[in-house]
Parts: structure tokens; sequence; C-alpha cells
């Protein structure tokens, strides 16, 4: 048992199983997935389609966490994304093809490698403290996206590229497939490769890495364009299902889910030892979380507040030093109550 | 008032080491039991120590020293057993309750804060005020004085991170002795401190002594042991084995009785005959006018295969400096390097590993140890940086290697998927060797390699590099002690002052040569 709640995953996970009760509990119908016209319904479907930007955010913020370090752009990268590509929708002679999508696609896709170049350069060549190198991008990425736009709303109507975020694949939503794509080819490049354990030394001890060797300038800058990338194919996600890209809200505050799903899912702000499956199971905790609050009638005003008083609580039960605190204070005060009987 | 005088106390206290049975320890540990996951680090350990007395703690690395004195200073909590200190029973729930109880504690890995500077850790957390404001003047005389006593004349207010490890060290043993306690617990505090330091500590360690402080030394040298301190304790494998006045015990005796069975490498070395490194060729590495601004002046520096080459000095010599520019863990800004009669430019570590150059550096802490990654992921580091991401070093190979050195270096507990940070501190030391004997190198560099290993281990690894040298590996070797450079090294080089000041061939040297060549020098420049 002891053993069990030692798990980096036992928290996390009981943490959704919990929440998932509560939703079966207040809604019988929470847990029930249905077949229709050859696709799959339900609120699971529906929380794993809509967590799918989150989750691939996560990704690349777990790595970048791993190297003690933080992007607080990716919720401006993903703006960018979208903006870039429904840009080139829009303006190509033959709007609605599928050429015209993956061109979108893999151009978009380009921009945000360069984007993550440019992070990378920051923290890893000048040195800048990863808060404030990626701070510039948060900012002024979203300038940029307004610049692609122009101002506006831009609005395509291309069904290939529609499917990235709306579609579906042998029943399945086509964003729960690239999310889980993008988890499963990360977790065999970091875990089948030397590539996890690197990272994972740079971020633990970068002097004595750097000394037996470990080229760490090149890995933080890796992780930093990973991370773009992901960041990138989560902004085309969300412009994808809304066929529109909005340059002031597409893929905003996502960041801040996303280190938070990190953090839940065991992977500690200060760099190490890193769980990609503790990411998957926290990110898909916090989109559970979004969508029980209005379901167990909890007031729209109050949704924030409940949100971080949750979030607080798993922290607490994580550290393993908040545990320990509540243990012995238990334990003290049952050794009073046998005092006093 | 926390001055105190060497002579101000005559022999006022209990004789040392003696132990009347009308004084009252002040450190009293009954039945202690510490265990972690999968290890049991102390066994029902018992432990005393009275006012006025240098006590050793002694043992093998990993026997449980460092765990029993945080159990004493509430590091760790303890699983079973009783503290009492000063007569009463302690339930430390943390530090500050066992500092508040009268322990005072400089622990194996220094643990200051490198970013503030040296009058800021020697006086956190009671700066002295006035007007409610820090008083910086007052705080910086204060840490000169501290340090003076140390002979360590160093600026205050400079960074202590600047610092080589050895001032840090005696910063923390600074910090400890100059709040007044009643317990002062050392562990392994002379660890990286040439004789010269290690003398100016003992001064100070005598005079608490003589006002009735209680002074813990773990130390796995046991000369020193022998001159400090009054009784000792004796630790094998987390169970107490014996404890002893200093002066009823033979050296042998207790390194029998630290390590179970007879020690019998030790003198081997010596009588072997020496190696024969081949000067004909082009030497390894050559250095010509080496220098950093500031750190070193130029240096010219040859190794040939087969070689040791020992780097003696102080303290601030330059030693370390050498060994960094060498490797390339410091930027040179004079002179070139030729390896094998081709010239590099060492840019970086990554650079030297390329050219089959290794480093092993002083300061495991920060600079070796990855402390939240296992024992075989940390002694695999340097070669799968090398091979490359892309290339993870196969399972086969790497337990094969893991294997093998667990068992050469008798690595305890030998779990490769042991986490780092809990090995104890020799034997890091030793997967930290370990890490860099797999690379195979051409050339090695090894700054202060037997830093806090045991009398066995010591002589293993001393026998290791011996070996390494005879398969014809360059090895440019540094340590404070000067009888183990003797021992190992076929050329002497001289260090001071950051300058390189003499070069000899190590026939039948002897430490008093190698100090007068210290001390020659120091008479010259004086001139
Ligand atoms: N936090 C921990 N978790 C697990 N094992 C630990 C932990 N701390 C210490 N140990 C184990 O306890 C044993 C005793 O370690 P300790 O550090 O006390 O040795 P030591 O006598 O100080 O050795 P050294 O001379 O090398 O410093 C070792 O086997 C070590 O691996
Ligand atoms: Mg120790």
């Amino acid at each position: 048992m002891r053993d069990l709640t030692r798990h980096r995953l036992f928290w996390p996970v009981l943490a959704l199983v919990l929440l998932l009760a509560v939703n079966a509990i207040a809604t019988p119908t929470f847990l029930q997935v249905r077949m229709q016209d050859g696709h799959l319904y339900g609120s699971l479907v529906d929380i794993a389609r809509n967590g799918a930007p989150v989750l691939l955010v996560a990704l690349g913020m777990t790595l970048v966490i791993a190297t003690r370090g933080i992007d607080l752009s990716v919720g401006a990268i993903a703006a960018i994304a979208g903006a870039v590509a429904c840009v080139h929708i829009a303006g190509s002679p033959d709007p609605a093809s599928a050429g015209t999508a993956i061109t979108a696609i893999t151009l978009a896709l380009a921009v945000c490698i360069l984007l993550g170049l440019w992070n990378g350069f920051l923290v890893s060549v000048l040195g800048i403290q990863p808060i404030i190198a990626t701070l510039v991008l948060m900012t002024a990425g979203r300038g940029l996206a307004m610049l692609v736009t122009g101002g506006q709303i831009t609005t395509v109507n291309n069904a290939f590229f529609k499917a990235l975020g709306a579609g579906y694949f042998l029943t399945l939503p086509i964003a729960i497939l690239v999310s889980l794509a993008v988890l499963a080819i990360t977790g065999l490049i970091t875990r089948r490769t030397a590539l996890g354990m690197l990272v994972e030394a740079v971020g633990i001890n970068p002097e004595a890495s750097r000394l037996a060797g470990v080229r760490s300038r090149t890995i933080i800058w890796t992780v930093y364009v990973f991370s773009a990338f992901c960041a990138g194919l989560a902004g085309l996600m969300i412009a994808a299902n809304t066929s529109a890209a909005d340059a002031n809200n597409a893929g905003l505050w996502i960041e801040l889910d996303a280190i938070l799903a990190v953090v839940i899912g065991g992977t500690s702000l200060a760099g190490g030892r890193f769980s990609l499956m503790g990411t998957l199971v926290a990110a898909l905790f916090i989109q559970t979380l979004s969508t029980t609050i209005p379901t167990i009638g909890i007031p729209s005003e109050t949704n924030y507040l409940f949100k971080a008083v949750v979030v607080i609580a798993v922290c607490l039960l994580q550290s393993p030093k908040a545990r320990a605190a509540v243990w012995r204070r238990s334990n003290r005060s049952s050794l009073v109550k046998a005092g006093r009987a | 008032m926390t001055h105190m005088s060497a002579d101000a106390h005559p022999s006022s206290g209990p004789r040392p080491g003696d132990a009347p049975s009308d004084i009252e320890p002040v450190v009293e540990m009954t039945g202690i039991t510490i265990t972690f996951p999968g290890v049991t680090a102390l066994d029902d350990v018992s432990f005393r120590m009275f006012p006025g007395e240098v006590h050793a703690l002694m043992g093998e690395n990993g026997a449980g020293k460092s765990t029993l004195i945080k159990a004493l200073t509430g590091v760790y909590t303890i699983d079973a057993g009783t503290i009492r200190v000063g007569g009463t029973e302690q339930q430390f729930a943390g530090t500050a309750t066992a500092q508040a109880a009268g322990v005072s504690t400089v622990y194996q890995e220094v643990n200051l804060c490198t970013n503030l500077s040296v009058a800021e850790n020697m006086m956190l957390g009671r700066e002295p005020r006035r007007l409610g404001r820090i008083d910086h003047r007052r705080m910086n005389r204060r840490t000169r004085e501290v340090l003076a006593r140390l002979g360590l004349d160093i600026a205050p207010r400079s960074r202590l991170g600047d610092h080589p490890i050895a001032v840090q060290q005696l910063v923390a043993i600074g910090r400890a002795v100059d709040i007044e306690a009643r317990v002062l617990v050392l562990d392994e505090p002379t660890a990286s401190l040439d004789s010269e330091e290690v003398d100016k500590l003992f001064e100070v360690v005598r005079s608490l002594r003589s006002q009735g402080v209680a002074i813990l030394f773990v130390s796995h040298f046991l000369d020193q042991v022998f001159a400090i301190s009054d009784r000792m304790t004796v630790l094998r494998n987390g169970r107490l084995v014996g404890e002893h006045l200093t002066r009823d015990v033979t050296r042998l005796e207790l390194v029998e009785e630290m390590l179970g069975r007879e020690l019998e490498v030790l003198e081997r070395l010596d009588r072997e005959p020496s190696r024969q490194p081949d000067e004909r060729r082009t030497p390894v590495l050559r250095a010509v006018g080496l220098g950093r601004k500031g750190a070193l002046a130029p240096v010219d520096l040859d190794v040939y295969d087969g070689e040791v080459i020992g780097i003696a000095g102080l303290l601030g010599s330059g030693r370390t400096e050498l060994a960094r520019l060498l490797f390339g863990a410091d930027a040179s800004d004079s002179g070139t390097v030729e390896l094998r009669g081709r010239r590099v430019h060492l840019r970086s570590p990554r650079k030297a590993v390329d050219q089959r150059i290794g480093f092993s550096s002083e300061n495991r802490r920060s600079e070796g140890v990855i402390g939240d990654l296992t024992v075989a992921e940390n002694m695999l580091l340097g070669l799968q940086a090398a091979r490359g991401w892309l290339r993870p070093v196969p399972p086969r190979t790497r337990d094969q290697l893991v294997t093998k050195y667990v068992e050469a270096l008798d690595i305890r507990p030998a779990n490769p998927d042991a986490l780092m940070r809990n090995l104890s501190g020799g034997n890091q030391q030793k997967v930290l060797l370990a890490r860099w004997l797999i690379m195979q190198p051409d050339l090695l560099i090894l700054d202060e390699p037997t830093r806090g290993i045991d009398v066995g281990a010591k002589a293993q690894i001393q026998q290791v590099v011996d070996d390494l040298a005879r398969d014809g590996m360059g090895v440019v070797f540094i340590s404070a002690e000067l009888e183990e450079v003797l021992r190992l090294s076929d050329r002497l080089v001289v260090m001071r002052d950051r300058h390189k000041v003499d070069e000899i061939p190590n026939v039948q040297t002897t430490t008093a040569d190698l100090m007068a060549i210290i001390a020659r020098d120091e008479e010259v420049a004086r001139a």
C-alpha cells in the first residue's frame, strides 16, 4: 500500500478517478459512450477531444520544465499557427482543396519551429532566464498574429483543415488521435533513446552534466523547438475546430493549464525527472474539471475560484511534506484524545 | 561573548579522554535505528559524548556515520531509540530544534548559499543589527576575525561560490565554530584541506575542547584521528562495533575493526617496480604557456603515455585551475594545447571528451553528482553523452559495465538502481570515478579523487590509478594529501600562487622535500 501511494502516478490518477466519479453521480449518463453514424459520442469523448490542445502543449512543456525551464509563449505561438494557416488558406487560389490545407499546416508548423529556435537561442545561447526569454514572445506573439491576420478574425472553409479539429477517423475524433500519436512518439523518442535521461541530467545538475560532456546547449535548444512545435499543432487544432483564426483569443491562458498539467502530473518545476504519462493524466484531469464545474451546478462566477481550490488540494496531496504534516497533526490529536480518555 | 583564545582556559574541564562516572555525557543516543526503503542505515546504535572531548566517529564508506550525525541534528527522524542532549530527552523535529539544544554542525557536503557573500553565509540567521537593519560593517569585521582564526584571509564581501571548495568548507566550519554550542559536529571537515589548514583547525578545536565543548569528528585520515581525538566510536554496516579511548587502540586494530578484516593492499604499491613512461613518443598532451588571467599564470606541461603527473601545492595555488584549463572547463586566454602533436582548441568539456580527455572534479556535489538519477545512469552519463542521444548504450553493455565497476570499486549498496543522492559521500565519489574509467580516456585528470574515501578503498583506488598508467593512460593527479601524490606520481609539478614553480622527477622524494620546495619559493618571494 505504501509503495502504491508512493508511485508518482498515484495521486493524479486518484484525483482523476474521483472527479469522474463525482460526474457520474451528478449526471448518470456521463460515462455512456454511444456509436452514431460510425462516430463515438459521449462526455468522455468530448473531454478527450477538448483536452487535446492542452495535452499537446503540456507534452512540450513537460520536456522544457524537465530542463529547469519554462515556456510562457505557447499560447501566443498557438495563435500564430492558427493565423498563418487560416490566412494562407483564405488567400490561396484554391481555398477548399486538400493540397492547400497541407501546405497551410506545413507552413504554420515551420513558422512555429522558427519561433522555437528563437526561444531556444535566447535561453541556451544568450543564457537569458527562460521565464523572461519566453515572455518576449508571449507578449509580442499575439501582436505578430494580429499582423498576420490584419486584425480580423479570419474564417476559412476547408473541410480537410477542419477535420484536424472536428473530424473523425476510425470512429474517433482526429484531435484525440493526433495528440495520442504525439504522446506516443514523444515517449518513444525520450525513453527508447537516451534523450530523456540527458534532458533529466541537464535539469538536475547543469554544471555536472556539462563537465560530463553532455551537449546541454543543444538539448535545451531542442526542447524549446519541440515545445513550439506542439504549441503550433495545438493552435492548428483550435483554429480548425472553429474554422477561424482569432489572434486575440486562440490559446489564451493555455500556457497556465499546460504548466499546471505538468506539475500535477508529477514533474517538478525545479527540473529533472519527468513523466509523460503523468502529464497525460493531469491534462485529462484539468479538462474534466472544466467540464464538471457547470454540470454539478457551481455558479459560473465562482468557476475560477473552484478550479483554484481543487488544484491546490491536488498539489498539497502530492507534496510528501504536506502529507507528513497532516499525518503528524492527526496522530498528535488522536494521542491527545487518547490521553484525555 | 564568542571570543575564545587557545590559552584563556587552562585545562579547567575534565581531563580529555577519561569518562569519570560523575560526569554526565552531553550527548547520549541509545538504540538508534534508521531505515530507508531497502536499507537499514543504522541498527540499534548507541553513542555517547562527554563535555570537553574530541570524539572520532569511525567506519568505512556507507557505515552510517553521516546518518548517525543527521539523527543527532534532527535531519532524519529516528525509527527507534532515544536521544538525550544535556541530560534532557529530545524529540527533534527538524534541524532548528537541534540547534536550539546547542548542537552546531558542519555536514559532509557543504550546504551554504554560493550566491551570497562569505560574510552573509557566515552570519546567516544571526546577522548583527543596528537600528533594526543589518550592520554590514560589523558583520564583515566579525567574519574576518573568525576566518583569521582558521588562517584564512579572504574578502568577506566576495561571493562564496567564487572560492574553491576547501575555502567554502572553512567558511562552513567558521560558521559552526562561531555559534556558541555545547556540541560541535564536524563531518569530514578536513577532506579537502591542506596540512596547514588542518593544523589551524585543530588549534581551534583544541581551544573549544578546553572550554568544555564536545566535538564530534569524522575523518578517513587516521593520522588526524589519532592526533586530535580522545575517544572513538566505530561503526560497521550500520552497527556499533566498539567504543575506545584513542590511546588504547593501535591503528591496525582500528582498521581491522572498521573493515572487519585485515588490510593487505596498502603497502603493495610501494614495492612494485616503477612504471616506464614512454618519453620518446610525442606526449599525449603538451601545454605551452597555458593560462587564464586572474586564475593561472602561463604554464608549460607535458604528459606522456603511461605516466602519472602529480600536482602539489597549497590551497589556492592554482592546482584546480590548471586541471580545469586542461579540460576546457574554463576557457584559457593564453597558450596552446597539443594532443599527440596536433594543435587543438579545447573550448568546452565536450571538446575535451571528444579528444579522449577525462576530468573528475574536486567538487562532487555541484560538479559531479546528478542526485536524482540512479547509480547506473550516473556511471554511464559520460559514455552516453559521448555516443550522442540517438545511440543509447545497449542494456547488455550497460549492465556489464555497471556490474563490473560496482564490483571493482566495491560500491555500496551494490544496487545500480539506487538513487545517487542516497549514497554515502565516499560511494558517490566512487561512482564518479567509474564514470570516467568507463570512458577509457587517453588522459585522465583527477582532482582529489580520493576525497572522502575510506582507508581500504583509498588503497584500492590508488591501485586502480597505478594499473591505468601501466596500461598506458596518462594521468594528472591532484591531491592535498602529499603522501598520496608521492606514492603514485612519476613526476611532480609544484604550484604556488597560481604559478608553476618547479617540476621534478619523483625519485625517492619525501613529503619534507616537497614541503621544502613550496617553502623555499615562499622565502624567495619574501626576499
Ligand atoms: N536518504 C537515504 N535513502 C536511502 N539510503 C540512504 C539514505 N541516506 C543514507 N543511506 C544509506 O545509508 C548508508 C549509510 O550512509 P552514510 O551516509 O551514513 O555513510 P557514511 O558512514 O557517512 O559514509 P561516508 O564515509 O562515505 O561518508 C549507506 O548505505 C547509504 O546508501
Ligand atoms: Mg558520510
